[in-house]
Order: C-alpha cells, then sequence, then structure tokens
C-alpha cells in the first residue's frame, strides 16, 4: 500500500506537477521566472558554493539520465571492472563536488544576515531536500555498489514503467530503505519545480547559443 | 546603406554645477523602490575620482566593453561561450558593496526618544536588513573630494599623467575637478544586449531607446558586468536587471525626460541623430586611434539629399527628419565638432556626448603669480590645470590632439565673443583664433548662443513618436484590435 503511494501516486502527482504547474506559472506568472540570484549581495562565498554544487549536479543528473535512457550500454560499459571503477568514482566525486557546495550554499545562507530578506520558506525547503537527495545517494554508493550496475538494471526499467503507464514496482518495492529514500525525494523534488526557485533550470538561455548578438525590436514590421 | 534614426545626448561639462538634481529627478520618478534603493540610473561623478560604483572605468576589474578581435568586436568577460559557462557565478559581477549598502534614517526616534540629557538622533537604517548600520560608502562618496588620496588618486585615466603632473594637480592650491553626469548611452553597440543570455534587453528600432523586458529578463546579470559604463542594475529583490529607459513614456508625449528637464545648469541636449547601422560593425571594430573618427562617420547628414532620400525610403517620417535637421546633438558632435563620446575605447558607440570641460583653463602660474590676463587666455589650453592627457583618456581613447582642438574652439568662441562684447582684443586676435580653429563668425555666434542663452525647445528636440498611427504603422492591424488605450496588465478572461 505504502509503496503503491510512494511509487506510483507520488511519481504521477509529481510529474503533472511539473509539467502543469511549470506551464501555468511560465504563461501566467512569467516575471518570477528566475533563481533570485544573490551574488549581488554576497559575491564571494557563493563562488565556492554555487559552482562546484551546480557542476557537481549537473554531472550526476546526466549520469542519470545516460543510465536511464541507455541502460544497456552502461551494463557493457561496467563489464571491465577498471571501467566500472573509473565510472563510480567520477560519480561519486561529483556526488562529493555538489554536497561540499551545497553545504557551503547553506552555511553562507545561514550566516550572512544580509541575505535573509532575500530568502523565503520555500529556499528553506530546497536546501532540505537537496540534502536529504545529495546525501542519500552518496550513501546509496558507498553501501550497495554499484549502483551504476543496479540502477541500469533495476531501476531504469523501474522508470520506464512510469512513463509508458504501466507501473511496476515489484523491484523498487524491496530496495533497501536509503534507496527508497533517495527516490521518493527524486520525485519530491521533480514536484516541487514550479512552486521553488528550481524553476530556473528550465529557463536556461539556449536560444543564446544560436540567436545573434544584437536584438532589435521594431515597432512597425519591418520589409 | 541601412539608415537609422537615434535619440542621442550632448552635455555641456561646463555648465555642470555638479547639483544632482537630474539625480533626484530621475530617483524620485524611477528608482525609489524596494530593490532599486542603491540604483542611480543617473548621477554625477566629482573627476578625477572613482566614481560609483568604484572605479567603474577599470575594466581589468570589471571586464565590461568590447575588445578588438579579428572581424568582429568580441565582448571582454561576456558571450556565448563565456556567458553560458560561467552562468553558475558571473566573475566579473560587481557586488552592492562597489556601489554601496542603501540606507535611510529612523526619524520617528527623533520624536519618540524619551526625555533625556542629550539630543535624540536618527540612527541610519540599512535598507537591505533593517538594522542599524555605518554609512561607509554612497552614490556621490567622493563628492567635490578631487584632491584625497583615496578618490582622485585612484581615478583610473590618470594611467598616462605623469607622476609631475599629478603632483601638480593635487596640490591643495592647485587643485581642480569638475563633474561628470552619467546615464545610459543608449549606444549603437550594446554590450548588455549582446551579454544577455535571454535576449531580453533589446534595442528600440525606431528611436535607439535600449529597454529591459522586464518579463524575460531571468537575472543572469550578465549585462551588469558587460555594461563598462555600469548603467544596468540588478534588482535584489525582483532579481531583475533594471537600466535608465530614456523616460521614453515622457519621450513619446514629447516631453524631456526627467533628469533633462530638472537640468539647473542647463547642460543637457536631446536630439535625433541619423546613422547607418550597416558601419557599425567596422566603426565599433576601428583601430583605437581612429575610433572617435570612426563613431563620428557613422552619423548622416540630415541636410545631405542622399540621407533625406533613404531615410524616406526606410519609413523614417518626415517629422523624425525634420527634427534630425534641428537637432542641437547634430550640431555640438558633427556641424561644430565640439562633443566626445566618453570611454569610446569601450567600443560599444555611445549615444551620449561630453562638451569637454575648458574652465578652469586659464590657470597658469608664471613666477609664482596667478596668470589670468586676456592676452594668455590663448596659450595656457596645454597647460590648462586639468592634464591634456587625463581628458584624452576620458573623451578620446588617449588621443590628446582631438581634445586639444574641441578646448581651441571653444576658446575661440569666447575670444570672439569677448571682441564683440567687450571690445578689448585686437580684431585680428579673435579672427586669427577663429581662423585657426576653422570656425567662422556665424558658427562662434551659433555655439554662443546654444551653449549660453538656448530655449527649452532649442535644446530638446524630440520627434513625435506618432503613437496615434502605432495601429496604422502595423501592417496587420487587425491583429492588435482592442490593444489600444487604456489596457490591463493581465488578461481579465477568467478561467484557463
Amino acid at each position: 500500500m505504502i509503496n503503491t503511494l510512494l511509487f506510483i501516486v507520488l511519481p504521477y502527482v509529481a510529474l503533472i506537477l511539473l509539467l502543469l504547474g511549470s506551464i501555468y506559472r511560465y504563461r501566467f506568472n512569467r516575471f518570477t521566472v528566475s533563481s533570485l540570484s544573490s551574488q549581488f549581495l554576497e559575491g564571494k562565498e557563493l563562488f565556492y558554493g554555487s559552482v562546484p554544487f551546480h557542476w557537481g549536479l549537473v554531472f550526476l543528473f546526466f549520469g542519470h539520465l545516460i543510465a536511464f535512457l541507455f541502460p544497456r550500454s552502461v551494463i557493457a560499459w561496467n563489464g571491465i571492472p577498471a571501467r566500472l571503477f573509473i565510472l563510480e568514482i567520477a560519480a561519486f566525486s561529483f556526488g562529493l563536488l555538489t554536497l561540499s557546495g551545497l553545504i557551503m550554499l547553506v552555511a553562507r545562507r545561514v550566516n550572512t544576515t544580509k541575505l535573509y530578506p532575500v530568502t523565503s520558506k520555500m529556499d528553506v525547503l530546497v536546501y532540505m531536500i537537496l540534502l536529504v537527495q545529495v546525501i542519500t545517494g552518496l550513501w546509496t554508493a558507498v553501501g550497495y555498489r554499484w549502483g551504476s550496475s543496479w540502477f541500469a538494471s533495476v531501476l531504469s526499467p523501474y522508470l520506464k514503467s512510469i512513463f509508458v503507464f504501466n507501473p511496476d514496482i515489484a523491484s523498487v518495492s524491496a530496495m533497501p530503505l536509503i534507496i527508497k529514500i533517495h527516490i521518493v525525494s527524486a520525485f519530491v523534488l521533480v514536484g516541487m519545480v514550479p512552486f521553488t526557485r528550481f524553476m530556473h533550470f528550465l529557463v536556461f538561455p539556449f536560444t543564446y547559443i544560436w540567436r545573434r548578438y544584437q536584438v532589435v525590436i521594431w515597432n512597425k514590421k519591418q520589409a | 546603406m541601412n539608415i537609422r534614426s537615434q535619440i542621442a545626448m550632448v552635455f555641456h561639462l561646463d555648465k555642470c554645477i555638479g547639483c544632482h538634481t537630474c539625480s533626484i529627478a530621475c530617483k524620485n520618478t524611477w528608482t525609489d523602490r524596494k530593490g532599486a534603493e542603491y540604483m542611480w540610473w543617473n548621477n554625477v561623478e566629482t573627476k578625477p575620482g572613482t566614481g560609483y560604483p568604484t572605479k567603474w572605468e577599470d575594466q581589468n576589474i570589471y571586464g565590461g566593453g568590447f575588445e578588438k578581435n579579428g572581424k568582429k568586436p568580441k565582448l571582454k568577460s561576456a558571450g556565448k561561450a563565456k556567458g553560458l559557462t560561467t552562468i553558475f557565478y558571473n566573475p566579473k559581477l560587481p557586488a552592492m558593496d562597489d556601489y554601496y549598502e542603501p540606507w535611510r534614517y529612523r526619524y520617528n526616534d527623533l520624536f519618540e526618544a524619551p526625555e533625556g540629557d542629550d539630543q535624540p538622533t536618527a540612527l541610519p537604517i540599512s535598507d537591505i536588513t533593517g538594522e542599524v548600520m555605518t554609512p561607509k560608502a554612497g552614490p556621490n562618496w567622493d563628492d567635490d573630494f578631487s584632491g584625497s588620496p583615496d578618490y582622485a588618486r585612484n581615478d583610473v585615466n590618470f594611467k598616462n599623467v605623469s607622476k609631475e603632473e599629478q603632483d601638480a594637480l593635487f596640490q591643495l592650491e592647485r587643485m581642480s575637478f569638475f563633474y561628470l553626469p552619467r546615464m545610459c548611452n543608449h549606444c549603437l553597440n550594446p554590450a548588455c544586449v549582446a551579454a544577455c543570455p535571454s535576449g531580453a534587453i533589446y534595442k528600440r528600432g525606431e528611436d535607439g531607446v535600449v529597454l529591459i523586458n522586464q518579463e524575460k529578463c531571468r537575472g543572469w546579470r550578465f549585462c551588469v558586468s558587460s555594461c563598462p559604463y555600469k548603467k544596468s542594475y540588478y534588482n535584489w529583490k525582483t532579481g531583475k536587471s533594471e537600466k535608465c529607459i530614456l523616460c521614453y513614456p515622457r519621450l513619446e508625449t514629447g516631453q524631456a525626460p526627467a533628469c533633462m528637464h530638472s537640468c539647473v545648469g542647463r547642460i543637457r541636449y536631446l536630439g535625433v541623430m541619423l546613422y547607418d547601422a550597416d558601419k557599425i560593425k567596422y566603426a565599433a571594430n576601428a583601430e583605437e586611434r581612429d575610433l572617435v573618427k570612426s563613431q563620428m562617420d557613422i552619423y548622416l547628414n540630415p541636410f545631405d539629399e542622399a540621407v533625406i532620400e533613404a531615410a524616406k525610403k526606410a519609413g523614417i517620417p518626415d517629422s523624425t527628419m525634420e527634427a534630425a535637421q534641428k537637432s542641437p546633438v547634430w550640431k555640438f558632435v558633427k556641424e561644430w565638432g565640439l562633443a566626445l563620446p566618453l570611454h569610446p575605447e569601450f567600443r560599444t558607440l555611445p549615444n551620449l556626448f561630453y562638451v569637454p570641460p575648458l574652465l578652469p583653463a586659464m590657470a597658469s602660474t608664471a613666477n609664482n603669480v596667478y596668470e589670468s590676463t586676456s592676452e594668455s587666455l590663448w596659450s595656457t589650453i596645454e597647460q590648462s590645470r586639468l592634464p591634456m592627457e587625463y581628458l584624452a583618456s576620458l573623451f578620446s581613447a588617449g588621443d590628446k590632439e582631438i581634445v586639444k582642438n574641441i578646448l581651441k574652439k571653444m576658446m575661440a568662441v569666447r575670444i570672439h565673443r569677448r571682441n564683440k562684447t567687450v571690445g578689448d582684443l585686437e580684431t585680428d586676435e579673435s579672427a586669427k583664433a577663429l581662423n585657426d580653429t576653422g570656425l567662422t563668425p556665424e558658427m562662434a555666434d551659433a555655439i554662443f548662443r546654444l551653449t549660453s542663452l538656448p530655449l527649452y525647445d532649442e535644446r530638446f528636440v524630440i520627434p513625435p513618436s506618432h503613437r496615434e498611427e502605432a495601429i496604422q504603422m502595423m501592417e496587420e492591424t487587425h491583429e492588435y484590435r482592442g490593444e489600444t488605450g487604456l489596457g490591463f496588465t493581465k488578461k481579465p478572461k477568467r478561467g484557463l
């Protein structure tokens, strides 16, 4: 019962919230769609928090995504122990990088009074969910080896079953508690996106890559 | 030729008295809001001095503007590759402490303090934290502090001024300074627009005003670091960048921007300049010594038949053309060649031009005697109290000749007018002074008139923006049906 709630209901609620919530906020409250940068108020410590945190997270996100999309390739890659170790050590390093950055960010928030006026209750929640997420992730990597292999063979099919609307939770239900927490908090995080500063990653300015540097807008249409 | 119209400006520095009325007018109109307290879209600096934000001119610190790089000017510290890879932490972003922490006073304490032996005081309260603070900097913290070691000596423009000249300038008896009012230059090659990852900043085609779309801005802050004039500001409360909008709601209704309208010294001029947009990339990429000239070449003569023809073809209204012909900016910048862009080496092609300060030029000291007789007026330009290198560093990317020629012209106008009104000079001298600088007596009189006695309508020649025709200007008028008049910020529609 609880497993159905956590691994079937929660994922769908989270995904629906992500989809509809983000579209709604972007369409009707676009002004608020950003991360509300605080670099202007405190620009020194932020470097040691934001940079490792974001880069670590970017690699972890794409790591999980690749394992989800191409599980066979990952298992094949891990067939040679040396390659498995490289992958695991790299992933763990990015995890540590993210955690150290996150701890810096939290410490900075707490220690800098200037940041209090720009810190919302949702920001506190964001920090908490991120801490849970990163710590359980690292714990999983250490305690339940080797994640990159069993993720591909156990969790990828589960995630796929969610996306094809035919949820199969037999394997997830049998997972150890830490891994379950990691999965649940991941879905909570996804569902939180439209209600928090997480929104900003959805508006990453890709269009800058192909647009012209100078922008001119005419009132009158140009021939 | 890709002819466009631009609202451009001239500030006559000899007339600026440093009263900050412009700054206050702007502040009261636009930036007296939460998150914008520290912003001064218009500010006035004492020069020599370090300015606001501190040392904004030093691009080694702030990384603003463009660099010459092969065929195209390249953003110094932003751009597609640099911007997107440093998006998690903008390494060149000025922090609040580079400007100042805004504060106000707890005036209520004056009324509510209990009776006692001491006078109650109104304590300064931070606008950020709401706590009692000690102000350590402000928007004009170095106002009139020209000689002070902390401010004037740290002015970036002294890099080419010799030690002796600097020491001479900073002697108490010889100390001199002038005011530099600054605002957004509404550049032809704006670095803020080029650096904005969201594409939220744009130049209005019709009048060249540079604006930030607040709905589109995602607060990545590259405009702040890329603007070499530090005239784009981050609102810490809304998480958006803001900048001078050239009071476009006023412009569109035929009024001068608030800063210009309120200017006590009447130093500000505003008018249309026509330019060739195809030449921007060449002008912005010229060799440093050619930058002023290449920018001047971009502007088109509104009296030239070919230009008038091309403007018509490009759809520039006749009223704009008429405004361009009456433009005081055209007169100061091109016809008389008296005004220069600020720091052309930033390569953004700014549209705010400065008539450099001639005064105090006549302060040569010979044998410890303060020499100010009219005979020596002419010869003292080179030994003016503000070293020529200093002015050249501000206005001509280091070319002393350009600045000197302008000061000579201004001096020639003075000699001419002195001859005309007081009559104690040799007529030859006046004629020679004008001749040397290529001015005619008529031009000198016109310069005098527009400098000293201009009417409101001569200072501000604002082209009608034809908002009443805006609908007709749209080709698909039916698409804009029901959108004029007082609108809604949110659609009044119910439901999804």
